[in-house]
């Protein structure tokens, strides 16, 4: 499964990036397995991403919980909380 | 109804106007205007830049005015957004809601609001002479949102103009 993911504000300047493709392997089919993934990264990736912290996840620009099924092609953003208005 | 995010000022008398001229239905418009706060207290030229996520934070936006016009009754709706470098002293967001009575237009613009705080992705990030900061979210914002997931007849009820 490939799909877009998108990093903000703090996550996208740690991380480096603020988009990029994955091609995933097959045991990953939630939003939790996405994020298990990211985190064997290691470094910065499982530093921010480790479980306790603060971060919140949209699939196709709707805001998404850890069970969240995806499907090739979609658009996964993993963001910290936000602070507009 | 008008969403819009933007690095342009807005003009909040232009903007108010446009909700009530129109229609004479309105009675009543509620509006906020969040402004940019100098975060460094008069040590070194403070900004303030705005991030978004383009596509979802309109989207986003719309939503939450929807909500509002299924909880109240409501005439219209305008909610702007500034992204981009702020100075302190700056608008930052206006929401104006315009209804037939104040009791709809004032709950309908907090509610949006608390909800713009807590669901629209957006991210702040202070400059200081030290370096940039981003802004930490904050508990309070969370609760002042789920005030509302109880019964809009709670608040808000039309007393008349």
């Amino acid at each position: 499964m490939t799909l877009t993911l998108l990093y903000f504000a703090r996550l996208r300047e740690l991380f480096g990036t603020g988009r990029e493709q994955a091609d995933l392997p097959a045991e990953v089919s939630t939003l939790a397995d996405l994020v298990d993934w990211l985190r064997g990264r290691g470094g910065v990736w499982a530093e921010q991403l480790a479980e306790g912290r603060a971060w919140r996840a949209a699939v196709n620009q709707d805001m998404a919980g850890p069970e969240t099924v995806l499907n090739e092609g979609d658009e996964v953003a993993i963001f910290p909380p936000v602070t507009g208005g | 109804m008008k969403v819009a995010v933007q690095t342009e000022p807005f003009d909040l008398n232009a903007e108010v106007a446009a909700l009530y001229r129109a229609n004479p239905k309105v009675g009543a418009v509620a509006s906020f205007l969040g402004i940019t706060r100098d975060v460094n207290a008069g040590q070194g030229l403070a900004a303030m830049t705005l991030e978004h996520y383009p596509g979802m934070t309109e989207r986003a936006l719309e939503r939450i005015c929807r909500e509002a016009a299924e909880r109240w009754p409501l005439l219209d709706v305008t909610v702007i957004h500034r992204v981009g470098e702020l100075k302190p002293t700056e608008p930052i967001v206006l929401v104006a809601v315009a209804a037939a009575h104040r009791g709809e237009a004032f709950a309908a613009c907090e509610f949006i609001m608390d909800y713009l705080k807590t669901r629209a992705p957006f991210w702040k990030k202070e400059t200081t002479a030290e370096g940039g900061k981003w802004v930490d979210a904050r508990e309070s914002d969370e609760t002042a949102a789920a005030r509302w997931s109880g019964s809009s007849q709670d608040r808000g009820n039309s007393r008349g103009s």
